[in-house]
């Protein structure tokens, strides 16, 4: 297996032109508050996102050399069903969305289960830029610079057993934080899972931010799974279990349409949705008048993670 | 004197211009690049949505004659049911020119693989011949059969909500809003000869408050 190690400049080292706009404010709201040089990443008021940019971060690898989607297109058209079905309703309904304190329940086939901060989570990792194509099941991909750690690095201090054949994640279960969990659209809480050796991989990312900056609640603060060969929906958002299991997870969507969404669900040109063609797809942020781009198998990565798949049939397992 | 026949044409006019404004609304966001991070969905949607509100609001006409015995809306069943046509061409138009770039490669490739756009298109094909006859000249020289052909409005209907149902992905709420308004119009027709005998009659009945009373009092 070749591991890229392309260092491109990321787009996200440029700051962001509203931040910049706002440094005077910035400085001025770091000093007031003490913080300056000491930045806590996990304050969830809206004016905070400015005062939370991430400040020791390296270029990691894997990141495509594409223009990412602007800032504003990610974090306003998004799927997170916990906060509305519509692509703006994350956006809008999670505003107030407190995610401090958080913690994570690690649990199942491990050495070390336990219940552990956010704090505990990230103290020992140092936070990468990657810039990934976020291809969605419903045909349409933006470029996003995520800031995050391999999942891999996270998942080898639990040390899983042998028995540890698959990882399960959990988001958070709270209709009253998540006012679309009271609709019943989907079986809450979301779940999703990988093989362990796609977690293992390490393409697999954990995000805490994009753009440099913590991650906005409707991009799945305060940390969320970004799985960049497979549909969005596999990169389940604001995780509050990682459980390690012998046998293959229920994933969310798959219980809801097992025909439409498999456990798999890697990005396939040559497989369709059975509503709809997956052969390509919809620029976010481009023009009316821009044709659609073609779909890579495996998004792109197929170099990295086709012998994940071998021998295996992908229309069976899709 | 203002003549009946000029108020109608002036009230034509309002409505007219009123239905226009969907597409004024449309057009000033696309010049103003205003929609959204996918421009193309946001079209898609937004033509689709009021193609099949003014469908629905053609096979409201009849309905409100049936229940309540007036017939002033009848006259606008043309209009209404032109501005769901030229929706939804918008709406096929922005699919064949923008969405699949007119290429013909492209369409073959997909349609067969997306059974929503299938029956999206068939909707629109069957509408076609629907808004060719929808002339006073046309009308005439079809005589019966104008009406017959007229009545596959009920099944493009049909085919519009199943249309949308099949492209949404859990979400099921607004094509089932739809859906159950169509259902109560096309119930409507179905129970015609009930509503029309419980109906004209009695719906002008019951707006006389004496005779509601009475009705009322008796049944006690």
């Amino acid at each position: 297996m070749i591991i890229h190690t392309k260092q491109c400049i990321p787009q996200s080292e440029i700051t962001d032109p509203v931040h910049f706009r706002n440094r005077r404010k910035i400085i001025k709201m770091l000093s007031a508050a003490g913080l300056a040089g000491t930045i806590g990443p996990f304050s969830s008021s809206a004016s905070a996102r400015f005062s939370t940019k991430f400040k020791h971060r390296f270029k990691g690898p894997f990141s495509i050399d594409e223009n990412p989607t602007a800032y504003e297109y990610v974090t306003s058209y998004n799927n997170f069903y916990e906060f509305g079905t519509g692509k703006s309703d994350p956006a809008n309904q999670s505003q107030n969305f407190k995610t401090e304190p958080w913690s994570l329940a690690v649990e199942g086939e491990v050495e070390k289960p336990g219940v552990y901060t956010l704090e505990d989570i990230l103290a020992p990792h140092t936070l990468e830029d990657r810039v990934y194509r976020l291809r969605c099941v419903e045909a349409w991909s933006m470029v996003i610079p995520w800031v995050g750690f391999p999942l891999g690095d996270l998942i080898k201090r639990f040390k899983p057993t042998s028995r540890a054949k698959f990882v399960e994640f959990t988001t958070l279960y709270d209709p009253n934080r998540m006012p679309g969990q009271r609709s019943h659209v989907l079986d809450w809480p979301y779940v999703e899972g990988l093989r362990i050796d796609e977690a293992m991989h390490p393409l697999s990312l954990l995000a805490v931010g994009l753009y440099g900056n913590v991650l906005p609640n409707q991009n799945g603060a305060p940390i969320r799974l970004v799985v960049p060969w497979k549909y969005g929906y596999k990169s389940i958002k604001s995780i509050v279990k990682i459980s390690f299991r012998e046998t293959q997870p229920i994933t969310s969507w798959n219980k809801s349409a097992p025909r439409e969404y498999g456990f798999y669900s890697n990005v396939n040109p040559y497989v369709d949705h059975p509503r709809w063609s997956q052969k390509r797809e919809r620029v976010v942020g481009a023009s009316i008048f821009s044709p659609k781009r073609d779909t890579d198998l495996f998004n792109g990565y197929a170099d990295d993670v086709g012998s994940l798949y071998a021998g295996m049939d992908l229309k069976k397992f899709f | 004197m203002i003549r009946s026949k000029q108020i109608w044409q002036a009230l034509k006019g309002i409505v007219f211009l009123l239905s226009t404004t969907p597409f004024v609304f449309l057009a000033v966001d696309t010049i103003q690049n205003n929609l959204g991070a996918n421009p193309l969905e946001t079209l898609h949607f937004r033509t689709g949505d009021w193609a099949l509100r003014f469908l629905l609001i053609t096979l409201a006409l009849s309905p409100i004659k049936i229940i309540f015995g007036y017939t002033h809306q009848l006259r606008f069943r043309r209009m209404m049911g032109l501005f769901a046509f030229f929706y939804a061409s918008l709406h096929f138009f922005i699919y064949v020119v923008l969405e699949q770039s007119m290429s013909w490669r492209l369409i073959v490739a997909e349609v067969p693989k997306s059974p929503y756009i299938i029956v999206g298109l068939l909707t629109y094909l069957l509408l076609v011949p629907l808004a060719v006859t929808s002339t006073s000249a046309m009308m005439q020289r079809l005589g019966n059969k104008w009406k017959k052909l007229h009545r596959s409005i009920y099944g493009i209907g049909i085919l519009a909500v199943i249309h949308f149902f099949w492209l949404v992905k859990a979400d099921i709420t607004e094509p089932l809003l739809y859906a159950l308004v169509l259902a109560v119009l096309l119930a409507v027709r179905i129970f015609r000869k009930h509503l029309q005998r419980a109906g004209t009659k009695g719906w002008k009945r019951a707006w006389s408050t004496r005779i509601f009373w009475e009705k009322l009092t008796t049944h006690r």
